[in-house]
C-alpha cells in the first residue's frame, strides 16, 4: 500500500500560495494597495454566506456588512453569541508594548513561528502580528472591558513561549467578552438589514457551481428541513476539529463536518494530523463523562507543576516535603520554567505520569501547586487574578485550590490543522474563504497560548474584508439561483440520500458508543506521542468502526424534526472518516514537529527532532473517493526571515 | 472526587414539536455518580432511552462550562437548579441525594415559546440587542486602545455586567417573565464605559421598548433574577437602567 502519492517533480499550481513579493514587513501594505477594490456603489449586488458566527465568522459578518456586501450569516446553536470562542479563557496577544519590556511586532512574529515549530507560513504570521494592535484598539473601542491597572490603562500578563507581557485579558473570560463584542456588531447589522440571520442550520453541503463556490445545503435543526442558500462566495468560520477525539475542551457541539464537506468537494485539507493538547485540564475521571474542562494556562504564571520524585507515592500532596517534590519543568527548562509552550508542557506531563510519578486516583494527573503564590501574595491577589478558574474547579472537582493543589492534565484542545488556504484565506476551491481555527495558516505545529483570539479576529476584521473584495472585482459571476440550479438539486439530493441511510441501518448501537470508540483510538495512538506501528494499528481500527458504524448504529426519530440523534449521527459519520485522514497525515510526516511527536524522531533529551530537509512543508490533502487514499500535495515552506533552530526553552 | 453512587426519579417535561400541551413523564436514573453534571445524568437517561428505542429528552447544551448560555431548565422550581451561580452543566450531582425525585421543566414565558421537550425560543433576546445593545462603531477607525483611560473600578463593573451568558434563567425565575436583568446588564456594561456613554440615551430607550414589545413583563423587583442568575448579575444594575431610562425620558 502506498499510503500517499507524491508529486514533487511538478509545481502545484493550485498550491500556490500567493504570498506577494517584497520585504516582509511591507508585504500587506503594498498588497492591500494592488488588490482591486469592489466599487461602493456595488458591493450591495454581492451576496456572501458565511457560515459560523465565532470570533472570525462574526467579525468577518458584521464587517462585510458594513462595508456594504449583503451577508448570511449562519450558526448552529440558537445565537450566534453562543459560538465556542465564547469559551476560551486566558486572553488575546498584541504586540503594543505596552509593558515596555522589548516586545514588538516581529518578537510577536518570531514567537509565533518559533512556537509553531517552523511549520506555518512567514508572510501570514508576520501580518497575524502586525494586525494584533489594530484589533485591540477596535475591540476597546466597542466596549469590551478588558483588565485596567490604577492608571485607568490597560493591562497585560505573560503566556507560554513567550517571555513578554503581551496578553490582554478580560478576567478568565477573554473569549467571552471579544466574542459578544463580534456579535454586538454583528446584532447592529443584522438591525439594519445588511446580514440576514440564520440560526439553528447546520451545513450539510458545500455547492460548487462551474468550479467556484456559490451557495450551500443546510440542515434546519428544528424542522428538519433541507435548505439551498446561494451567494458569490461562502466563508467557512466553523471552528476545529478537536471533538474527533470525543473528549476534548470544544464544545458538544463542534465538529468537522462543515470543513469535510468541501473537502470532498475539493478543498485541501491541511496538516489534519496537527491538534493541540493542552497542558492544563481537569482530568478525566468517568466514563460517563462528556468533555473535558480546561483551566487557562495563565494559571501557570503562578501555579508550580510538580510530581513526587518516587513513582508510585501515594501519600497526599500535603504530605509530601518540598525535598521529595519534582518540579520537573523548572528543573528542565529553567528559562521558560511553568512558561513552556502548550504541546512541551504537555508531554512532559505525560512523560512523568509514564514514569508513574501522575498522581490522583488514576495516575493521570500532575500537581499545579499555588499555595507559593498564595504565601507571596496572598489569597485575595490570587483570587483577584484566577478566582472565577478556581471557583470552576472546585465546582467540577469538588475540592478547593487554596488548600489543595490542583490537578491536572492535558486535553485535546485545539486544532492547528485545517483546510488549506492561500494569503487570501482562499481554500483550493475559488471563491471559498477559511478563517479562524477551521484554516491551518497561523500556528505551524503548535499555537500558542492567547494566540487563536488573536487569528480568528484578524482574519475576520481585517483580512478577508480585503481579500474577498480582490476576488469578487476579479471575478466574472454566472447567475446562479438555488431554487433552479442543478448544483443546488444534487447537493439536496446528497443530503436526503445521507440522512435517509443513516436512519435506515436501524442497528443496535448508540451513535454515543461509537463516538466513544473512535476517541479512544485516537487518543491512545494519534495524541500526545505517536509511531508508525500504532498509527498503522489505529487506520485499520477507525477503518473497522466506520464499517461497523455503517451496519449497527441506531437513530431513533425521524428526519423532518428536531432530532438530536440524527445530528450528532451526521457528525460522528464525518468524523470517522476524518480520523482516516488525521492518521494518513500523521504517518507521512516522518519527523517529530511540535505536537506531533513522533517517537522515532527524537533527541537525546527527548524534544522533537525535527527534519527540515524533508518535511519543512505543509501536507495539504486532496479527496480522492470512498475507500481511496488522499492524493498528497506540498507546499513547501521557505523562511526568508527567520533561521530554522532547534526550539530550546532551556 | 466522590465514588459512591445514587439513584433517582426524574419527571421530565415532553413535549412534541407542535404540540400545545406537554406532560411530564417519569423516568428512573439509575448509578449516577456524583461527579456527572446534571448534563451527563441526562445524558445517561437518554442513552437508556434510546437502547430502549424510545425518543431521547431534547435539550438544549454546548460548551458544558457554563459559558456559553445555551443550557437551562427548571430544576424542581429553580432556574438552573439550587445550587447558587451555577449553570445546569455545572450543576453537579453529588449536590442531590439517592432516592430524590427531580422535577425537569424548560423556561417558562411567553417570549420563550416551547420548541421540543426542554428546548425554547430564545431568540427575543437577539432581538433586544439589536435594537441598540452594541456601541456603533465601524471596524477600521479606532484610536489607540489606552487613548482613554479607564478607572479600574468602572472597568470592573462594566465587565460584571458584561459577563450576562444570555441564558435566561432571569426571565425563567421572575413572576412576571420580565427581562429586566438581562436588558440592564447590557445597558449598565457600555453605558458605565466613555465609549458606550455617546448613545446611551438612544440606547435606554431603544432596548426597553423593544423588550416590551416582545411580550416581557414589567419588574416589580421580586429579585428572584439576581437569586437564579448563574453569573451573578447584581439588581443593581436595574436600578441603573432605570436611572438611564428616566434621564432619557426626560432629557
Amino acid at each position: 500500500m502506498t499510503p500517499y502519492v507524491e508529486n514533487d517533480q511538478k509545481i502545484d499550481t493550485k498550491l500556490d500560495a500567493k504570498v506577494p513579493p517584497g520585504p516582509l514587513a511591507g508585504k500587506w501594505d503594498q498588497y492591500r494597495f494592488d488588490l482591486k477594490l469592489v466599487n461602493p456603489a456595488n458591493k450591495k449586488k454581492f451576496d456572501i454566506i458565511v457560515v459560523g458566527t465565532g470570533l472570525a465568522g462574526a467579525s468577518a459578518a458584521a464587517t462585510l456588512a458594513e462595508l456594504g456586501y449583503h451577508v448570511k450569516n449562519f450558526c448552529i446553536q440558537d445565537s450566534p453569541r453562543r459560538a465556542h470562542s465564547i469559551a476560551a479563557q486566558g486572553g488575546i496577544n498584541a504586540a503594543k508594548n505596552y509593558s515596555n519590556d522589548g516586545d514588538s511586532i516581529w518578537r510577536l512574529f518570531y514567537d509565533t513561528i518559533k512556537g509553531g515549530d517552523f511549520r506555518a507560513r512567514e508572510a501570514n504570521v508576520y501580518r497575524l502580528a502586525q494586525i494584533s494592535n489594530h484589533i485591540i484598539d477596535h475591540c476597546v473601542a466597542q466596549g469590551i472591558p478588558f483588565a485596567r491597572d490604577y492608571g485607568g490603562f490597560l493591562d497585560n500578563r505573560s503566556f507560554g513561549g513567550a517571555q513578554v507581557s503581551r496578553t490582554f485579558y478580560a478576567k478568565g473570560q477573554t473569549g467571552q467578552q471579544l466574542l459578544l463584542g463580534a456579535y454586538s456588531a454583528l446584532m447592529r447589522q443584522v438591525a439594519s438589514g445588511m446580514v440576514k440571520m440564520f440560526p439553528r442550520r447546520e451545513m450539510m453541503e458545500l455547492v460548487v457551481v462551474d468550479g467556484r463556490a456559490r451557495g450551500i445545503v443546510t440542515r434546519n435543526l428544528i424542522t428538519g428541513e433541507i435548505e439551498t442558500y446561494d451567494g458569490h462566495a461562502v466563508v467557512l468560520a466553523t471552528g476545529g476539529y478537536g471533538n474527533v477525539f470525543n473528549l476534548s475542551t470544544n464544545a458538544m457541539s463542534s465538529n468537522v463536518t462543515a470543513s469535510f464537506r468541501a473537502y470532498k468537494k475539493g478543498a485541501y485539507f491541511a496538516n489534519p494530523c496537527f491538534t493541540q493538547i493542552h497542558p492544563t485540564c481537569i482530568p478525566v475521571h468517568g466514563t460517563f463523562q462528556s468533555k473535558l474542562t480546561l483551566m487557562s494556562e495563565s494559571l501557570r504564571n503562578d501555579g508550580r507543576v510538580w510530581v513526587p520524585k518516587k513513582p508510585g507515592d501515594k501519600r497526599r500532596a500535603a504530605d509530601i516535603p518540598e525535598s521529595e517534590r519534582d518540579y520537573y519543568l523548572e528543573n528542565k527548562y529553567p528559562s521558560f520554567g511553568n512558561l513552556v509552550p502548550r504541546d512541551v508542557a504537555s508531554r512532559n506531563a505525560k512523560e512523568q505520569c509514564d514514569k508513574g510519578k501522575g498522581v490522583g486516583e488514576t495516575g493521570l494527573a500532575v500537581y499545579l501547586d499555588f499555595e507559593d503564590a498564595i504565601n507571596r501574595y496572598g489569597e485575595d491577589v490570587v483570587a483577584g487574578k484566577y478566582g472565577n478558574l478556581f471557583e470552576m474547579y472546585e465546582k467540577i472537582t469538588g475540592e478547593n485550590p487554596y488548600k489543595t493543589p490542583m490537578m491536572i492534565y492535558p486535553a485535546v484542545h485545539y486544532a492547528m490543522g485545517g483546510l488549506w488556504v492561500d494569503y487570501n484565506l482562499m481554500s483550493t476551491i475559488d471563491g471559498l474563504f477559511v478563517l479562524g481555527e477551521a484554516n491551518f495558516s497561523d500556528h505551524g505545529a503548535n499555537r500558542l497560548g492567547a494566540s487563536a483570539l488573536m487569528q480568528g479576529l484578524a482574519d475576520g476584521y481585517f483580512i478577508i474584508p480585503y481579500t474577498i473584495g480582490g476576488y469578487l472585482a476579479e471575478t466574472t459571476f454566472s447567475e446562479v439561483h438555488a431554487q433552479n440550479s442543478d448544483e443546488f438539486k444534487k447537493g439536496v439530493e446528497a443530503v436526503n440520500n445521507r440522512i435517509n441511510r443513516l436512519l435506515s441501518v436501524n442497528g443496535n448501537r448508540t451513535v454515543a458508543d461509537f463516538h466513544r470508540k473512535l476517541g479512544l483510538i485516537l487518543w491512545d495512538h494519534c495524541g500526545m506521542s505517536r509511531n508508525e506501528e500504532d498509527l498503522l494499528k489505529a487506520k485499520s481500527m477507525v477503518n473497522a468502526l466506520k464499517h461497523e458504524f455503517w451496519k449497527d448504529v441506531y437513530i431513533p426519530g425521524i428526519g423532518k424534526d428536531l432530532n438530536q440523534s440524527l445530528e450528532n449521527a451526521g457528525r460522528v459519520a464525518d468524523f470517522l472518516e476524518f480520523a482516516e485522514l488525521m492518521i494518513t497525515d500523521a504517518l507521512a510526516r516522518k519527523e517529530s514537529c511540535g505536537c506531533h511527536f513522533n517517537t522515532a524522531f527524537q533527541t537525546e533529551e527527548n524534544e522533537a527532532r525535527r527534519d527540515d530537509e524533508n518535511f519543512c512543508h505543509v501536507a495539504a490533502w486532496e479527496y480522492a473517493g470512498e475507500e481511496k487514499d488522499p492524493v498528497f500535495h506540498k507546499e513547501p515552506l521557505e523562511f526568508e526571515n527567520v533561521k530554522l533552530s532547534q526550539r530550546s526553552y532551556k | 472526587m466522590t465514588t459512591k453512587t445514587i439513584n433517582l426519579t426524574l419527571k421530565v417535561w415532553r413535549q412534541n414539536r407542535g404540540e400545545k400541551k406537554g406532560k411530564l413523564k417519569t423516568y428512573f436514573a439509575k448509578n449516577i455518580s456524583g461527579d456527572m453534571s446534571f448534563l451527563e445524568m441526562i445524558d445517561v437517561v437518554n442513552e437508556d432511552l434510546t437502547k430502549n428505542r424510545e425518543e431521547p429528552i431534547a435539550f438544549d447544551h454546548d460548551c458544558r462550562e457554563g459559558i456559553c448560555g445555551m443550557c437551562g431548565a427548571v430544576i424542581n422550581g429553580r432556574a438552573h437548579g439550587h445550587e447558587k451561580e451555577t449553570t445546569l452543566c455545572q450543576l453537579h450531582m453529588r449536590h442531590f441525594s439517592d432516592g430524590d425525585t427531580i422535577v425537569i421543566e424548560p423556561w417558562r414565558s411567553r417570549a420563550f415559546p416551547i420548541i421540543k421537550d426542554l428546548i425554547v425560543d430564545r431568540s427575543a433576546l437577539d432581538r433586544i440587542i439589536q435594537s441598540g445593545g452594541y456601541i456603533s462603531v465601524n471596524t477600521g477607525g479606532a484610536p489607540d486602545a489606552n487613548a482613554i483611560p479607564i478607572a479600574r473600578e468602572v472597568a470592573e463593573t462594566a465587565f460584571n455586567a458584561a459577563a450576562c451568558i444570555g441564558c435566561g434563567a432571569c426571565v425563567a425565575a421572575c413572576p412576571n417573565a420580565s427581562a429586566m436583568l438581562f436588558v440592564s446588564a447590557k445597558i449598565s456594561h457600555l453605558a458605565l464605559l466613555p465609549q458606550g456613554r455617546i448613545e446611551a440615551a438612544k440606547r435606554a430607550k431603544a432596548m426597553v421598548r423593544q423588550m416590551d414589545q416582545l411580550g416581557f413583563g414589567n419588574c416589580s423587583n421580586e429579585t428572584e433574577c439576581e437569586a437564579e442568575c448563574p453569573k451573578g448579575i447584581s439588581i443593581i444594575n436595574i436600578a441603573r437602567l432605570n436611572r438611564e431610562f428616566l434621564k432619557a425620558e426626560l432629557c
